[in-house]
């Protein structure tokens, strides 16, 4: 167990990762600490992208730099895609919370509902 | 004509960059951009419908990366006929938007966003690439959503941003784990891979349930459907069309794909629960639906709910596992989104007569615009399934299929969940064709009546404001009961009809649909 902690702890920190910004979008009532817990939650799976492609002393796969084994770039490239989608989302996401708030003057969920209910 | 395929991808997206750009010397740069491109999409769509039906399957691999390593585009019978419908409502929906709103350049935009990435989905071949084009169809989506005017409209976005980002955030960790497992992301190549690791690995197992998962979230089945009725009652009625018709539809696609092309019937031989399991969430997503939307009294939010019955129905297709099922299952996707979008416009449309969009308000309609509201009870009935229509099609398929492969759960919840779509389209058409406007006090007092019934139910705060308003607003009902057909715009009446006789039509042709699917799905059953 000990030895899983010390070899696989990159592993333990992705599911932490993703553990705690789940709970973030289910457990917080305010919008933007939502909006937070869904990046934890992805930075979690991109972790866990990245690391995949990490081997203990690998070389670069670059020609001349040493040789085999060589680290794997093709995760890296992928969450590089991955992380300018999560940007984007954020921005999106970040833009209707700026609505939202012009509407109702708060960005608490409970608060929101009830001035829906008042109307 | 192979670069067709790509192009399906890239004209909408190069077009969406003209409104932004030139919106500011020219105000009516965007309605033009997306007339145009949906042309474009229309005609190369067509040409690889052409190829694909005369040549066959072919791939085109993009940037001249060769393909297990580069990505790889796919068209077949399948994807053809899902490009072709897209363009088709493209075509519809920037015809409508321009009188039915929001007409605005940065409404344009995103449409064509949404076009590129939903033909994305229909076309790749390579599943990080479709997490790309899934992300894009959302980021597209939530963005059409909040074009509403109200703040519930940002809200629901809002609301569907976070659920739906998690759904494809788990199926980007399904992708990843089948990733570290096989070293591979091409679908063809994972097919031949998948086996080598071995169907009962973990990793695969876990891989698969997290994908379906994901995908469940976009394509909204029940219990996974929540942000679902939100974003399409308080989407304009231009944006509610299109995402109900494209955006789920692409979701359920890339279930079948990912079902089919990159886990292969022989993982539903080796490991039969992973398929049960989905065969009882898309049943209880049927029948869980349809009784939702049976308690609606907002029309748009029935036909929401409406749609989480259909995927669910559309989904057991794919999940019943034989070839009769699942052309079922993809006639019914097809079919689905040319009733639900003929349906939306006419919700759309019918409401400006009737003055709102509770089941009510549509009291005597077929007397004042006698033309839209059959259109709209013939698609209502085409998707309860009445033959010949492409509704019955598609539900015969699936449930001779179910029959076939002995799941008879299947079979009887198919049956089931025609009689609730017509417990609930049969309260609309009744209304609108047996009753009389809501002209008097009596009526208005009944409406207040249902409304506070209704707000029970969780509709929107419209219902209230509605029941509320009271005798002091009858004048006001009396005076919109005036505006009859003419109220509608001819495009709004023309896209209803078109929609309800192309119900009809590609009912009738359906055996040719079948020939059209069915070599798609030999490959995978060989």
């Amino acid at each position: 167990m000990i030895d899983l902690l010390g070899t696989h702890y990159n592993y333990l920190v992705f599911v932490a990762l993703v553990g705690i910004g789940l709970y973030g979008v289910t457990a917080s009532t305010n919008l933007v600490k939502k909006i937070i817990g869904l990046n934890v939650f992805q930075v979690g799976i991109f972790l866990f992208f990245v690391t995949s492609g990490y081997v203990d002393g690998a070389a670069p796969p670059v020609v001349g730099h040493g040789s085999g084994p060589y680290a794997s770039p093709l995760p890296h490239v992928l969450i590089l895609t991955a992380i300018v989608v999560g940007v984007s989302l954020t921005a999106v996401a970040l833009a209707l919370v700026v609505r939202i708030y012009d509407a109702y003057g708060t960005l608490d969920e409970e608060a929101i509902r009830e001035v829906q209910l008042n109307d | 004509m192979t670069d067709a395929i790509a192009l399906l991808v890239v004209v909408p997206i190069v077009l969406a960059l003209a409104p932004i750009a030139f919106g500011r010397l020219w105000n009516r740069t965007g309605w033009l951009a997306a007339f145009a491109a949906s042309f474009a999409h229309l005609g190369l769509s067509l040409a690889v419908a052409a190829t694909v039906f005369t040549t066959g399957r072919f791939t085109y691999a993009v940037g001249n990366y060769r393909p297990p390593f580069g990505i790889e585009l796919v068209a077949d019978g399948v994807s053809a006929t899902l490009a072709l419908l897209v363009s088709v409502v493209t075509v519809a929906v920037v015809v409508y938007a321009r009188r039915a709103g929001p007409d605005t350049n940065e409404f344009y935009s995103g449409l064509l966003l949404l076009t590129a990435g939903i033909s994305g989905v229909f076309v790749t071949g390579d599943l990080f690439n479709l997490y790309v084009f899934i992300e894009i169809t959302g980021l597209a989506t939530y963005a059409l959503v909040a074009t509403g005017r109200s703040p519930a409209a940002a809200l629901s976005s809002l609301k569907y941003l976070l659920v739906g980002t998690i759904g494809a955030s788990l199926y980007l960790l399904g992708v990843g784990y089948l990733y570290i497992s096989t070293g591979t992301l091409n679908m063809a190549d994972l097919a031949a891979t998948i086996p080598e690791v071995g169907y009962d690995s973990p990793l695969i197992l876990t891989g698969f349930g997290l994908i379906v998962v994901g995908l469940a979230v976009k394509a909204a089945l029940f219990p996974l459907h929540t942000w679902q009725p939100d974003a399409y009652a308080d989407s304009p009625d231009s944006v509610t069309a299109y995402i109900s018709a494209l955006v789920s539809t692409a979701a359920a696609y890339a279930l079948f794909r990912v079902i089919y092309a990159v886990f292969t019937p022989a993982f539903d031989a080796a490991t039969p629960f992973a398929l049960d399991a989905l065969v009882i969430l898309a049943s209880v997503s049927v029948v869980v639906g349809s009784v939702l939307a049976v308690l609606q009294s907002d029309i748009k939010r029935m036909l929401a709910y409406s749609s989480v019955a259909q995927f669910g129905l559309i989904v057991a297709g794919f999940a019943v596992a034989n070839t009769t099922a699942v052309t079922g299952g993809l006639i019914h996707l097809v079919g689905h989104a040319i009733m639900k979008a003929g349906l939306f416009v006419g919700v759309g449309a019918l409401a400006g007569v009737a003055g709102g969009y509770t089941v009510d308000d549509f009291a005597g309609l077929a007397d004042r615009a006698p033309v839209t509201s059959a259109a709209f009870a013939v698609l209502a009935f085409a998707l309860v399934g009445v033959p010949p229509a492409v509704g019955f099609a598609g539900k015969w398929h699936i449930v001779l299929g179910a029959v076939e492969g002995g799941r008879w759960g299947v079979a009887g919840v198919a049956i089931v969940s025609t009689l609730l779509t017509l417990a609930y389209f049969a309260r609309v058409v009744e209304r609108m064709y047996f009753r009389d406007a809501p002209a008097e006090l009596a009526a208005d007092a009944d409406r207040a009546a249902d409304g506070a019934l209704a707000s029970d139910g969780g509709s929107g705060p419209t219902d209230e404001t509605d029941g509320g308003s009271g005798p002091s607003d009858g004048g006001d009902d009396d005076a919109s009961v005036a505006p009859g057909e003419s109220a509608i715009s001819i495009e709004a009446r023309a896209i209803v009809v078109v929609a309800a006789v192309g119900a009809v039509v590609l009912g009738l042709f359906a055996s040719d649909l079948v020939s059209v699917f069915e070599p798609v799905l030999e490959v995978y059953f060989q």
